[in-house]
C-alpha cells in the first residue's frame, strides 16, 4: 500500500505547528498504525530528519499511552486504540490526517505527544480508596454482589488514554472521571468516601480547564474500552446527592 | 521535595480542604451543578410548554372558548390570590427559569469553547450519537430566545401584533398567522424548539442522573415523543389558520 | 496447563545422556570469585523466618522517617506498591517513571491472574503447597526462605487489593472467584477477567496518586534513570534525564529502590512494552550490583506470530487456549496448502504424539521448544514459516460455537483484530515469544543488592522464581515485594545508617553526571548511517537464535564472538537525529539499545557457563537420551543438581574485563529436588 500522511509536526510546547505531508510506500495491511509510523520514522531517520514523536508503550491496547486523532477520529476508524488499529482498514492511495489530542487541558508537547497529567491529578484528588498497606480486613469480610462487581469492573477498564477528552467537542473529561467515580462508588469498600470523592474529583476536573458535558455521547463512542455513557449520569447522580448531603463532611 | 508533612504519622491523612462552600455555591461553581440548573430550569419550561400547548389547542374550539380560557387564567386562585396574581407568579418563575437557563448556557458555552480552542483539521462524518439536535443546541437556544422576545411582544403585550387587541388572544393569533412573516418566524422557531427539546430532555435526564443503562432507550423515546408532540401541536395552529380551519 | 505438578521422581544420573561440557572459567571467559551467602535470611523453621526477620529489624522512628528520602524507580506493581506504602509509613519518596503517567507501567498488560494461598475453595491449598509448587515450578533454582515468604504474604495481598477496590471476579454469593491456573491442582488464582494486571496496577497507582496529591511522593513522570550514584560504597541517588526537556539531573536520597522490571526486550521482539528496558538494572550492575542468573528467561508458547519485518512487538494470548485447542503442523516440510486442505493423516499433532499423557497441556518451555523444532524442520506455517496451528475445529464440533465463544471469545476477537483471520473458521497460528525474565539483580532476603542501600524489587530482581516462573506468580511477587517485604526491610537498613546528606557537588555525583552526559553526547554526535532500531533487530535475531528457547555451546560461543563486533558497529554507525535538549525518542532508544548490547553478552556467558538444562534454560547438551529414536522420555531437559545447584551472581569487573562469578549455593531442606517428566 502507498499512502499520503499529513501529520501534525510541532517542535515544542511553545512552538508553532503545522500539518506536514509525507508519502510512504510499501505499507503492509498487517501493520498496526503505530508500526506504520515506526516505518515512516525509520525512513525519516535514515534521511537525517527528525522522526515523528508519539506516545506508545504496551502496544496491546491496555496501557493507554498511545493516542492520536486519525482522520478526525480519536484512535481512528475502529473502536480500539491506535496500537491495535491495523492498516487493512485503509485503502491504497488514501490520505490520512494525523493530529494530536486537542484540548486546552492537554497541551501539545511535541508532534503528537500531549501532556495528560491533568488526568493523573483528577485521580489524585479522590480517585482511590483510602486503605493504607497493612490495614486491610480479610478479603471475604465484605461480600460484594456480583452485579456491583461487574459494573465496577466495566468502569475500571478505563485505560486513561484521553480519547474521550479528545473526541468531546467541549474537551470534557466527564467520562474519564465518571469511570473512576462509578468504579469505586459501586463497591462497598469505596462507600465511605463516596461523597467527598465525587466532589473532589469533579472540582479538580473543573480546575484543570476541561469543558462541561453537553451529553453529545462522543466520548463513549470514541472510548476504546467501551466505558458506557450512563456512567456519566451515575456520576451526576452521585454529585448532586453529595451536594445535597452537604459535601461529605 | 518540599512536602507538607502531617503532624501525626501513620494515620490516614486528611488530604483535602476542610470546609466546602455551601451547596448553592458548589452547584453554581461546578460544571455539573450549572448543568443541573439548566436541566431543572429546562424541565420547568418544558412543563410550561406542555400546558401552554394544551391551552392553545383551545383555538380549535373557537374564539369564545379560547378567549374564555385566557380570561380564566387571570382569575386562577381567586379569591385566595388577587386578580392576575397567578399569571404573574408563573411569569416570574418562567422569567427566572429563562434567565438562569440562559446565563448558565452562556457561561458553560464559553467554558466549553475555551476547553477546545483548536479544531481538528480533518472533519469526520457525524456518528449516530452526534445528531443534528445535539449540534444545534447553542444556536437553537439563541433562536428560541429571540423568538421568545418577539412572541411576547406579539401575543402577550400585543406591541408588534397586526391587530393587538388586549383580552382577545384568538383574534390576535389569527392576525399573526395571517402574515407570511408571522408564519415563517413561528415555523422556524417551532422546528428549533423540537430539536432543542429532543436533545434537551435526554440531556436533562442524563445531567440529573436519571439515566441508567436500562432506561436509556425509554428516555430517548420519550424525548423524541415530546419533541414531536410539541412541534406538531404548536405548528397545527398556524397550519389551521393558513388552511382556513381557524379564522 | 496441567503438567507442572508431576511427582515423578527419577534419578538424574540414570537418564543422563552426556555430562555437560567442563565449565572451565577461562575457556568460557569469566573468573571465579568468592562464594556469595545471603546473610540477611534468618535460620530456623521456614515458617518462622519472616516473622523473625520483621521482629529483629531495627525501626526508624516516625519523626526519623520524615527525614529520610527514598528514591523509587518504576511505578509498576512493585514500584507503585512500594512508593505508596513507604509514603504511608512517613518516608519522603521521590519516584520516577519513563511513561507519561505512573499508571502505564507494563504490569498493566498481565492478563491471567494472581495466586494466593487463601484456600477459599477448601481444596487442600496452603501456604506450604504454594511454596512447594513455586520451588518445584522454578526447577529448584530459587531460595527456600524467599519463596516461603512469598507464599505467606500472598494472602495479605488479596486482602489489600480488595480493600483498595480492585474489582476481582466474584461469584453470585458475592465472594471472590478463583480458578486453576499454571498447571496446579488447586484453584488459587484470583482474577479480574483478562485484565488482572491492569486492575491490580490501578489499585497501586491510586494509592500512589493519593500520596502524590498529599505531597508525600514527589512524582517525576517522563524521567528515565540513566545511572546510579554510589557514595562511599552506598547507593545514594540516581542520575536521570527529563525526557521532555532533555535535562540530566541528579537526585540524592538515603536509599534507592529499583522496580524497573525485566530485560526481555534485549530480544527486540518480546511481549514486553515497547519501551521496557534494562538500563536501570544494567547501570546499577556496572556500579557494583551483582546480576543473577541472566540466562533464565521465560518463553510463552501461545503468542501471535510475527507478520513481517515491521513487527514491533509480540502479543500474548492466554495459555488457557491450549485446554481446548489442538496444536499441529503438516507432516511434510514445505507443505503450503491451506490448513483445511490438509487431510487428517497428513497432520502431525506433535505434542499429542510425543507426550501422550499431557498432550497439548505440557509446560510452557516444552510446548515452546517443540514448536521451534517443528519450524526448524521446515514444517512451520504462516508467513516465514514461523508458526504452528492451534486448531479449535474439534472443540467447536464437541462443544459447539457458543461454549467456545464463552470460554475464548475475547481471545478470538483479539486474534482476529490483529491477524484478520477468524479462528472459528481457520486454525489460529501461534509461536513462542519471550515473555518474562527470572534473572535480575541479585538481592538478599531483604531485597538488598550487593550495593548497600540499593534495593531491587519485582521482576528487576532474581529472587523468587528460580529458573522458571509459574503462571499468575509474577503479579504476586511484584506486590509482595512492594507492599509488604520492602517496607519491612528498608527501615532496617535506614535505621542502621547515620543520617548524612551527600553534597550536590560530591565527586561521585560529578562523575556519574559526567558519564551520562558523555554517553548521550557520543550517541548524538555520532553521525552514522543506521538507526538504533536496526541494531536492536540484529541483536534480537542473534539472541533469539542462539540464546532463545534452546541453547548450544557452539551457538553461544558464536553469539559471544559476534556480540562485541555488533556493539562496536553500533557505536561506529548508529545515527541519532535531533538534539539532546528536547523530547528525543531516538536518543532514548539508542541509549537503551546500547545497554541491551552489553547485557546480552552477560546473558550468553551465563547460558554458556550453566551447562545444565533447567526451567527456561535448555541446553541441548543436557537432555535425556533418546530424542532421535523417539523413545519415551527422550529429549527432555536434564538438570544437574550436583554441578549447578547455585545462583550465578555476576560481578562487573570493568569494560572489557571478564566478569566475576560468585556462586550462592542453594540448600533444599524442606523440599527434595526432583526431575520433571511429562512423557
Amino acid at each position: 500500500m502507498n499512502l499520503r500522511l499529513r501529520i501534525w509536526r510541532q517542535p515544542g510546547p511553545a512552538a508553532e505547528g503545522a500539518l506536514t505531508s509525507y508519502d510512504i510506500t510499501g505499507v503492509s495491511p498487517d501493520m498496526s498504525f503505530l508500526e506504520m509510523l515506526d516505518t515512516l520514522n525509520e525512513q525519516l531517520a535514515e534521511r537525517g530528519e527528525e522522526p515523528v514523536a508519539f506516545d506508545h508503550d504496551c502496544r496491546e491496547g491496555v496501557c493507554g499511552a498511545c493516542g492520536m486523532v486519525i482522520n478526525g477520529q480519536a484512535h481512528g476508524p475502529e473502536r480500539t486504540t491506535a496500537c491495535q488499529l491495523h492498516m487493512r482498514h485503509f485503502a491504497d492511495g488514501d490520505t490520512i490526517v494525523v493530529e494530536p489530542w486537542r484540548a486546552a487541558a492537554f497541551p501539545v508537547l511535541r508532534d503528537l505527544v500531549v501532556d495528560r497529567g491533568a488526568l493523573d491529578r483528577i485521580i489524585g484528588a479522590g480517585g482511590y480508596v483510602t486503605a493504607p498497606t497493612g490495614s486491610a480486613p480479610e478479603a471475604h469480610a465484605t461480600p460484594v454482589p456480583k452485579e456491583s462487581a461487574e459494573t465496577a469492573f466495566e468502569n475500571a477498564e478505563c485505560i486513561g488514554c484521553g480519547a474521550c477528552v479528545a473526541a468531546c467537542p467541549n474537551g470534557s473529561a466527564m467520562l474519564f472521571t465518571a469511570a473512576k467515580v462509578v468504579h469505586l462508588g459501586e463497591l462497598p469498600q469505596g462507600a465511605p468516601e463516596r461523597d467527598s470523592r465525587v466532589l473532589d474529583m469533579v472540582g479538580q476536573m473543573d480546575t484543570e480547564g476541561f469543558g462541561g458535558c453537553t451529553n453529545t455521547g462522543e466520548c463513549a463512542t470514541a472510548c476504546p474500552k467501551g466505558v458506557p455513557l450512563p456512567s456519566i449520569a451515575a456520576m451526576n447522580r452521585d454529585y448532586l446527592r453529595a451536594v445535597r448531603r452537604g459535601g461529605g463532611r | 521535595m518540599e512536602t507538607a508533612l502531617p503532624t501525626v504519622l501513620g494515620m490516614a491523612l486528611a488530604t483535602r480542604t476542610d470546609r466546602r462552600p455551601s451547596p448553592a455555591r458548589l452547584l453554581w461553581r461546578s460544571t455539573i451543578g450549572k448543568k443541573a440548573v439548566m436541566a431543572v430550569t429546562g424541565l420547568i419550561m418544558l412543563l410550561y410548554l406542555v400546558s401552554h400547548l394544551l391551552g392553545n389547542l383551545k383555538v380549535f374550539a373557537g374564539p369564545d372558548e379560547m378567549n374564555g380560557y385566557a380570561h380564566w387564567l387571570r382569575t386562577v386562585g381567586e379569591p385566595f390570590l388577587g386578580h392576575e396574581w397567578f399569571v404573574w407568579l408563573a411569569r416570574c418563575v418562567l422569567l427566572a427559569a429563562v434567565g438562569l437557563h440562559g446565563v448558565s448556557a452562556y457561561q458553560l458555552s464559553r467554558r466549553d469553547l475555551a476547553a477546545r480552542p483548536v479544531p481538528y483539521a480533518a472533519r469526520r462524518r457525524a456518528t449516530a450519537r452526534d445528531s443534528y439536535a445535539t449540534r444545534t443546541m447553542r444556536w437553537g437556544g439563541v433562536i428560541l430566545a429571540l423568538f421568545l422576545v418577539w412572541h411576547i411582544l406579539d401575543l402577550t403585550t400585543g406591541t408588534v401584533n397586526p391587530r393587538g387587541r388586549a383580552g382577545h388572544p384568538y383574534e390576535n393569533i389569527v392576525a399573526t398567522f395571517s402574515t407570511w412573516y408571522g408564519n415563517a418566524i413561528y415555523v422556524v422557531a417551532m422546528l428549533a424548539l423540537g430539536l432543542h427539546v429532543r436533545h434537551g430532555f435526554w440531556s436533562a435526564a442524563q445531567t440529573l442522573g436519571v439515566n441508567r443503562p436500562r432506561r436509556e432507550r425509554a428516555l430517548k423515546a420519550t424525548a423524541n415523543a415530546l419533541a414531536l408532540v410539541l412541534t406538531a401541536g404548536f405548528l397545527s395552529i398556524p397550519l389551521a389558520v393558513m388552511t382556513g380551519v381557524v379564522s | 496447563m496441567a503438567a507442572d505438578d508431576v511427582d515423578d521422581v527419577r534419578d538424574a544420573a540414570d537418564v543422563r545422556e552426556a555430562t555437560t561440557t567442563a565449565t572451565n572459567p577461562e575457556a568460557i571467559g569469566y573468573t571465579l570469585g568468592e562464594p556469595l551467602v545471603d546473610t540477611a535470611s534468618p535460620d530456623g523453621p521456614l515458617a518462622e523466618r519472616w516473622r523473625r526477620r520483621r521482629f529483629e529489624a531495627k525501626l526508624v522512628s516516625p519523626a526519623g522517617r520524615r527525614e529520610r528520602t527514598v528514591i523509587v524507580v518504576g511505578t509498576g506493581l512493585a514500584g507503585g506498591a512500594a512508593g505508596a506504602s513507604l509514603a504511608e509509613q512517613g518516608y519522603r519518596v521521590v519516584q520516577f517513571c519513563y511513561q507519561d503517567s505512573p499508571r502505564r507501567a507494563h504490569s498493566i498488560a498481565a492478563q491471567g491472574g494472581i495466586n494466593a494461598a487463601k484456600n477459599y475453595r477448601n481444596d487442600g491449598d496452603s501456604v506450604r503447597r504454594l511454596f512447594y509448587d513455586t520451588v518445584k515450578g522454578g526447577d529448584f533454582r530459587s531460595r527456600e526462605s524467599n519463596v516461603y515468604r512469598l507464599a505467606e504474604v500472598s494472602t495479605e495481598i488479596i486482602d489489600q487489593c480488595v480493600a483498595q477496590g480492585v474489582p476481582f471476579a466474584r461469584e453470585y454469593g458475592g465472594l471472590l472467584d478463583t480458578r486453576s491456573f499454571g498447571g496446579v491442582q488447586v484453584s488459587r488464582t484470583f482474577y479480574a477477567r483478562g485484565q488482572t494486571g491492569q486492575q491490580l496496577l490501578l489499585g497501586a497507582y491510586q494509592a500512589l496518586s493519593r500520596q502524590i496529591a498529599a505531597g508525600r511522593v514527589e512524582m517525576h513522570p517522563r524521567t528515565e534513570m540513566l545511572d546510579l550514584v554510589v557514595v562511599d560504597g552506598r547507593a545514594r541517588g540516581i542520575v536521570a534525564r527529563d525526557l521532555l526537556s532533555g535535562r540530566v539531573e541528579t537526585y540524592l536520597a538515603d536509599a534507592v529502590v529499583l522496580a524497573t522490571g525485566g530485560y526481555g526486550n534485549v530480544f527486540h521482539l518480546s511481549t514486553n512494552a515497547k519501551n521496557s528496558n534494562a538500563t536501570a538494572i544494567w547501570r546499577a550492575h556496572r556500579r557494583g550490583a551483582y546480576f543473577a542468573n541472566p540466562c533464565f528467561t521465560q518463553i510463552h508458547p501461545t503468542c501471535i506470530p510475527r507478520s513481517g519485518a515491521h513487527q514491533s512487538k509480540l502479543t500474548l494470548m492466554s495459555e488457557s487456549l491450549r485446554n481446548d485447542g489442538r496444536i499441529w503442523v503438516p507432516r511434510v516440510p514445505g507443505d503450503d496448502r491451506p490448513p483445511a486442505a490438509i487431510p487428517e493423516e497428513e497432520r502431525d499433532y506433535y505434542l499429542e504424539r510425543r507426550y501422550p499423557a499431557f498432550g497439548n497441556l505440557v509446560p510452557r518451555d516444552i510446548a515452546s521448544r517443540a514448536a521451534k523444532q517443528a519450524c526448524d524442520e521446515g514444517r512451520g506455517v504462516g508467513p516465514g514459516g514461523q508458526g504452528v496451528y492451534l486448531d479449535f475445529a474439534d472443540a467447536l464440533a464437541r462443544l459447539g460455537r457458543a461454549t467456545v465463544a464463552e470460554r475464548y471469545g475475547n481471545l478470538f476477537e483479539m486474534y482476529e483484530r490483529i491477524t484478520a483471520e477468524d479462528p472459528y473458521e481457520v486454525p489460529m497460528r501461534i509461536y513462542p515469544a519471550i515473555h518474562y525474565t527470572m534473572g535480575g539483580l541479585w538481592v538478599d532476603y531483604d531485597l538488598q543488592t550487593t550495593v548497600p542501600g540499593l534495593f531491587a524489587i519485582g521482576e528487576a530482581n532474581f529472587s523468587d522464581h528460580g529458573a522458571n516462573r509459574l503462571g499468575a506468580s509474577a503479579l504476586m511477587q511484584g506486590l509482595a515485594d512492594g507492599y509488604f517485604v520492602l517496607p519491612a526491610t528498608l527501615g532496617d537498613y535506614l535505621a542502621r545508617q547515620p543520617r548524612e546528606d551527600v553534597p550536590a557537588d560530591h565527586p561521585a555525583v560529578h562523575e556519574a553526571v559526567g558519564a551520562v552526559s558523555d554517553r548521550l553526547y557520543a550517541l548524538l554526535s555520532n553521525n552514522g548511517d543506521r538507526t538504533p532500531d536496526a541494531f536492536h533487530r540484529d541483536l534480537g535475531e542473534l539472541l533469539w537464535e542462539e540464546c532463545g528457547m534452546s541453547r548450544t555451546e557452539a551457538g553461544l560461543r558464536k553469539a559471544l564472538e559476534q556480540l562485541p563486533a555488533l556493539r562496536e558497529d553500533f557505536w561506529r554507525r548508529v545515527r541519532v537525529p535531533g538534539e539532546g535538549r528536547q523530547l528525543n525518542q531516538s536518543l532514548e532508544k539508542a541509549a537503551r539499545v546500547a545497554d541491551h548490547l552489553e547485557l546480552a553478552e552477560l546473558m550468553c556467558l551465563d547460558a554458556l557457563h550453566r551447562g545444565e538444562s533447567c526451567g527456561g534454560h535448555f541446553r541441548e547438551e543436557s537432555q535425556t537420551r533418546g530424542r532421535e529414536t523417539g523413545e519415551d522420555g527422550g529429549g527432555e531437559a536434564l538438570r544437574d543438581d550436583a554441578g549447578f545447584s547455585y545462583v550465578a551472581a555476576w560481578e562487573y569487573a570493568g569494560a572489557g574485563e571478564p566478569p566475576v562469578l560468585h556462586r550462592e549455593q542453594l540448600h533444599f531442606k524442606d523440599v527434595h529436588p526432583t526431575q520433571r517428566s511429562y512423557s
